[in-house]
């Protein structure tokens, strides 16, 4: 069953994600695709990520495509123009990429070519304006195709915010992404389920709802929490957690963090439509947090 | 006013690398008040090229060097210290360069980088800045530019990235949609965090070819620009 028609039917979906690697050895890809296909329903492919210079995440779709492993092709505005981004996109149709996450994407400057042009023709609510267009069988400036996809399109959002203001403009922003044709959410990791269960109560009021995918990361080490409250912008790791990771011993930390995110999963659940996980490092262990969470 | 900066003194060194006999010109307008290219830093660059084992042949401070005319009767009494000289240094911003290089038929050198003042124009106190996109959004952003106030431009909101009101790429600068969102409530009109803004048209946004090279420009009023480098002439 396809990511899709999974969510549209209301059942949970599970996503997790992986980068392409700098080079053309795509060894790591294979045997991800082999770990992950028929477990989760779908895999992020990412773009780029953090600016830094690796194997297109088209490619790199197409290729999980044609290893049985359903792709949700990620598509940041940063590296190419309006142009290109229609281009790829009726590419990736081609492959036989049907799913596609519109993201604004990092600045040049975070990455290992920070004195690239960053292009920023669109961002992520005209990207997916973009996207509904080509599915309605047009391009941006309203030339028809010859032949059309219908591409399932996705967006983010950040979950938990520090301040009212961009509490606010996370919700707005939400309602603009849906407003311009995204049709799945997947959340900012998420550590605290009440945080989760609030933000959940805001977008239960949407005129118009779509599913929501909670963001999960499972925990390696107490210091690579501390890492993320300190540097990632819309991650909290409560202090509760990080003490738990501090105290177990270092051949136990993996089983604590696994434990720690399939709890978080089996409390999220009935609150939202699926789960993504991102593990970072650890894509071959997704189906064992999926396990341990009951999935 | 324009901004300008040094080069560091190895590049400027590298450009003259096979002249040995060098001709310093300044500027006392925005160099000089950009601490770039104004008399105090002539003299200084005369005694580090002097030092480097250059001859300086002569050095010239000129009010602007952005206007030719000026440029050419200024020099006139240093005909010989430039006929001297295999190359000319030219202490300002880029317009300056290209003016000194339009009248003086020697090889010129800029020893200065001019920079990017993002939408300012002039030093004064204030954190408005227009970004002279030539569509401009002020209407759906309180009057804040989401050009000039988010780092990343963005026009269709916030990204994630903003900590306790700060900007994720300049963590010493608000973040502008935070300062947009905060505005908006406080005038009563957060439905316009709503607007859709459509894709931003980049024809207006890349200087319109004619401001490229017009009088206007140039701050100068000939009938036709000048293609041939004219030596100074007594």
């Amino acid at each position: 069953m396809s990511l899709q028609s999974k969510l549209e039917s209301g059942k949970f979906a599970v996503s997790c994600e992986f980068g392409p690697l700098k080079g053309t050895d795509t060894h790591e890809i294979q045997e991800n695709i082999e770990v992950l296909k028929g477990k989760v329903d779908a895999a992020n492919v990412t773009d780029q990520q953090s600016s830094v210079m690796r194997l297109c995440s088209l490619v790199t779709s197409a290729l999980c495509v044609q290893g049985g492993l359903e792709p949700i092709f990620q598509m940041t505005c940063r590296d190419r123009n309006r142009i290109a981004l229609q281009s790829d996109l009726l590419g990736a149709w081609v492959m036989g990429i049907k799913n596609v996450l519109a993201l604004t994407g990092d600045l040049p400057d975070l990455g290992d070519h920070p004195q690239a042009k960053g292009v920023f023709d669109l961002d992520s609510v005209t990207l997916l304006q973009a996207i509904t267009r080509l599915n309605e069988g047009f391009d941006m400036a309203g030339n028809e195709l010859t032949g059309k996809p219908t591409f399932f399109a996705g967006a983010v959002v950040k979950v938990d915010s520090d301040t009212e203001a961009s509490a606010e403009l996370q919700i707005a922003k939400m309602q603009k992404k849906i407003a311009a044709g995204a049709k799945f959410i997947q959340t900012q990791a998420v550590y605290d389920p009440k945080t989760f269960e609030k933000f959940m109560e805001r977008v239960e009021k949407f005129k118009v709802k779509v599913p929501v995918m909670a963001g999960i990361i499972p925990l390696k080490s107490a210091g690579s929490a501390r890492f993320m409250n300190a540097n990632v912008a819309g991650i909290r790791v409560p202090d509760a957690l990080i003490e738990k990771m501090d105290a177990v011993a270092k051949e136990d930390r993996a089983k604590t963090g696994i434990q720690i995110a399939a709890e978080l999963i089996k409390k999220m659940k009935p609150m939202c439509q699926g789960v993504h996980i991102m593990a970072i490092g650890w894509e071959k262990r997704v189906p064992e947090i999926m396990a341990e969470a009951g999935l | 006013m324009i901004l300008s900066e040094q080069k560091p003194f190895d590049e400027i060194i590298a450009y003259l690398e096979k002249d040995k006999n060098v001709f310093i010109v300044g500027c006392n307008g925005c160099a000089e008040s950009s601490g770039s290219g104004g008399p105090k830093q002539v003299a200084e660059m005369k005694e580090k090229l002097t030092k480097a084992g250059k001859n300086v042949t002569g050095a010239k401070s000129v009010d602007f060097l952005c206007n030719k005319a000026l440029i050419k009767s200024e020099l006139k009494g240093r005909i010989d210290q430039i006929k001297a000289a295999d190359a000319v240094l030219v202490m300002t911003c880029g317009i300056g360069v290209q003016c000194v290089a339009a009248a003086v038929n020697k090889p010129v050198y800029p020893a200065c980088n001019t920079v990017n003042l993002g939408g300012s124009r002039g030093e004064w106190e204030g954190i408005e800045r227009c970004y002279e996109c030539d569509q401009c959004l002020l209407y759906h952003t309180a009057g804040i530019c989401p050009l000039t106030a988010c780092t990343k431009s963005l026009v269709s909101g916030a990204c994630g990235g903003a900590s306790n009101g700060k900007c994720e790429v300049s963590p010493d600068r608000d973040c502008g949609w935070e300062l947009i969102y905060n505005r908006l409530k406080e005038r009563g009109l957060l439905h316009r965090l709503n607007d859709m803004i459509k894709p931003l048209d980049h024809r207006k946004i890349a200087p319109r070819p004619e401001m490229m090279s017009t009088p206007r420009y140039g701050l100068e009023n000939p009938p036709k620009a000048e293609t041939k480098a004219e030596e100074v002439k007594s």
